[in-house]
């Protein structure tokens, strides 16, 4: 499975809320969460994303609070995949919930800038940015989580295995 | 709950719960599949997980007897789509006999987790990253998101990477006003936010009492702030007392093989945690209340599923009797059994004198949901458990992260103090 895109990248520590502010947690619409993705940092975020980005994160990408809108708003919003140094535990189990590619990759914020082209093999952990001559290596995700992505969430994927 | 004996070399506490779930002995960084023995969610994630549900075309919410619900979140409801949502979860409720509903004012859903369901040695999840909050009383409790919420009701079962178990142990005895919150904020000072990323905390406490339930809740409930993956205390002597005064049950016991390895360990003396504050934008950044003394304070929250206990209230009214508050001050009790109880030890009364405004049981000002939403520019002092970035209103707003006293003795002088002050 492979992903591709420009970058955007962020620091460490973007929280859930940060992601996607309390005040829009009553809708689970795509479309309207999409609009509101990354508010606080940038209220502009969704427009940037909209051609399809792959973000590039620092540590604990998506800590705090269990809200899965924060998977949803960022995929609805063109993210393509999450390469972090790491992430929060819930939020990865979430992003994968919504067939929103996530990877831990412990370097990566050294190696990558604002605007790069990047091309990700989930399924071998291999990274390459080619305009930059770069290629690194993450770590690859489990084969049930590559399905999981694949069927576009945990439901599609419960419905396919029924 | 019975156990059934799982073969196995010597086990932390973790790893004796998550082997009696799944069925078969289990070592560090394995996945696995575990049943669950409870379910928890709240009005504003509880339609959510309905959402999941109904999609893969359930007119019902299945093993509602291992589901708890609480609404606390958005109550009472500030607008329509709050009012909407919860009639949402109230009727699909009462239809699927989910006995265990709390609806607006019973609590908040981590308070009434630890005063009338968990038991030790319970698998816990809940739609809610506090649901750790649960580790007080020695289970393995892990907030997840809706769809695996919603997934571990359907199947009865949910997956877990199983954790390193980390070794925290507390001795000797807290100085005055040191409560729970100042061990939590230590730990964070000490280890920062991304340490415990797939750990899970084991609490040793060598004098019981020393270290109550109230103190414990607040630091599992701040285990989700360690990134830990589960931050349990293991029972002793207050837990077994705790399940017997508070719910007249007498529960089973558990605790670690004496010889468990641990990937480490860490001691912590009471008698040296200082009162602590964290300071914005980030949990972990923790400095020593001295640091930021005499700051101005718009807004006080004495409250939240972190700090809203009896205990809590009680060292409000401690420092506030016969005394007014000079910043808005908001006091919610994380119950209506602690509101109760509170009322009848005459806290709320002192608590209201001092010109607090106190009200049942709500998340409110905690998630900038009502009851004192941050204005722009405000510096507020809220024993909660985040300060993120607009967490509490404006996003220009900064919340300084307390304990129960630190909070009390700043609304009575409206700035940043220390208990001592009010001498
Ligand atoms: S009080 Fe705050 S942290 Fe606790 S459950 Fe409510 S919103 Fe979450």
């Amino acid at each position: 499975m492979i992903v591709s895109g420009r970058v955007i990248k962020l620091g460490d520590k973007i929280d859930t809320d940060l992601i996607i502010p309390a005040k829009h947690l009553k809708y689970t619409d795509p479309q309207y969460l999409a609009q509101h993705v990354l508010e606080p940092l940038d209220p502009e975020f969704h427009k940037k994303a909209s051609k399809g980005v792959v973000l590039i994160a620092g540590k604990l990408f998506g800590m705090g609070s269990s809200r899965e809108q924060a998977a949803i708003a960022l995929k609805a919003a063109g993210v393509k995949a999450v390469l972090a140094e790491s992430f929060a535990r819930i939020f990865f189990r979430n992003a994968v919930n919504n067939g929103l590619p996530v990877m831990s990759c412990s370097k990566i914020t050294e190696f990558v800038v604002d605007g790069d082209y990047i091309s990700v093999n989930l399924s071998t952990g291999e990274v390459s940015l080619p305009e930059k001559g770069i290629n690194l290596k993450c770590k690859e995700l489990p084969e049930v989580v590559i399905k999981i992505l694949s069927s576009g969430g945990l439901i599609e994927y419960l419905k396919g295995v029924k | 709950m019975k156990y059934e004996v799982i073969m196995a070399g010597e086990q932390t506490l973790t790893e004796k719960i998550l082997s009696r779930a799944a069925g078969k002995a289990v070592t560090p960084n394995d996945i696995v599949e575990i049943s669950v023995d409870l379910i928890g969610f709240h009005d504003l994630t509880g339609f959510h997980v309905i959402e999941v549900i109904e999609s893969v075309g359930y007119k019902y919410i299945p093993n509602p007897e291992k589901l708890v619900i609480a609404f606390d979140h958005l109550v009472p409801p500030p607008d329509v789509r709050s009012a909407e949502i919860q009639k949402l979860v109230r009727e699909l409720a009462r239809k699927s006999k989910v006995l265990n509903f709390h609806d607006v004012g019973d609590g908040i859903l981590h308070q009434l987790l630890l005063e009338k369901y968990v038991e030790p040695g319970q698998v816990v999840v809940g739609a809610d990253s506090h649901t750790s909050t649960a580790g007080a009383l020695g289970a393995f409790a892990q907030g997840m998101g809706a769809t695996d919420v919603a997934a571990a009701l359907l199947t009865g079962k949910t997956w877990v990477s199983v954790p390193q178990s980390f070794k925290v142990v507390l001795k000797g005895v807290p100085k005055k006003w040191v409560t729970g919150k100042d061990v939590a904020l230590e730990i964070l000072r000490e280890f920062k936010a991304d340490y415990f990323n797939g750990m899970s905390l084991e609490f040793y406490v060598e004098k019981s009492s020393e270290f109550p339930m109230d103190y414990r809740a607040t630091v599992s409930n701040m285990g989700i702030e360690f990134n830990a993956d589960s931050t349990l205390f293991v029972p002793d002597a207050e837990t077994y007392s705790y399940l017997k005064n508070e719910r007249g049950v007498e529960c089973k016991m558990i605790s670690p093989d004496k010889n468990a390895s641990y990937v480490d360990e860490h001691v912590i003396d009471l008698k040296d945690v200082d009162l602590l504050v964290a300071a914005p934008y980030s949990v972990d950044n923790v400095k020593g209340v001295r640091e930021v003394e005499g700051m101005e304070v718009d807004m006080v929250f004495i409250g939240s599923c972190t700090n809203g206990r009896l205990s809590d209230l009680e060292i409000a009214a401690k420092m506030m009797k016969g005394r007014k508050v000079r910043s808005r001050c908001v006091v919610i009790p994380a119950s209506r059994k602690v509101f109760n109880k509170a009322l009848e030890l005459g806290y709320i009364q002192t608590l209201v004198s001092a010109g607090c405004v106190v009200t049942f049981s709500t998340c409110g000002p905690c998630i900038g949901g009502h009851f004192g939403v941050a204005g722009p520019d405000e510096v507020i002092l809220s024993t909660s458990n985040r300060n993120f970035k607009g967490r509490m209103g404006s996003p220009n707003s900064k919340t300084f992260l307390v304990g129960p006293s630190v909070a009390a003795a700043s609304a009575v002088l409206g700035k940043v103090s220390e208990p001592g002050e009010l001498q």
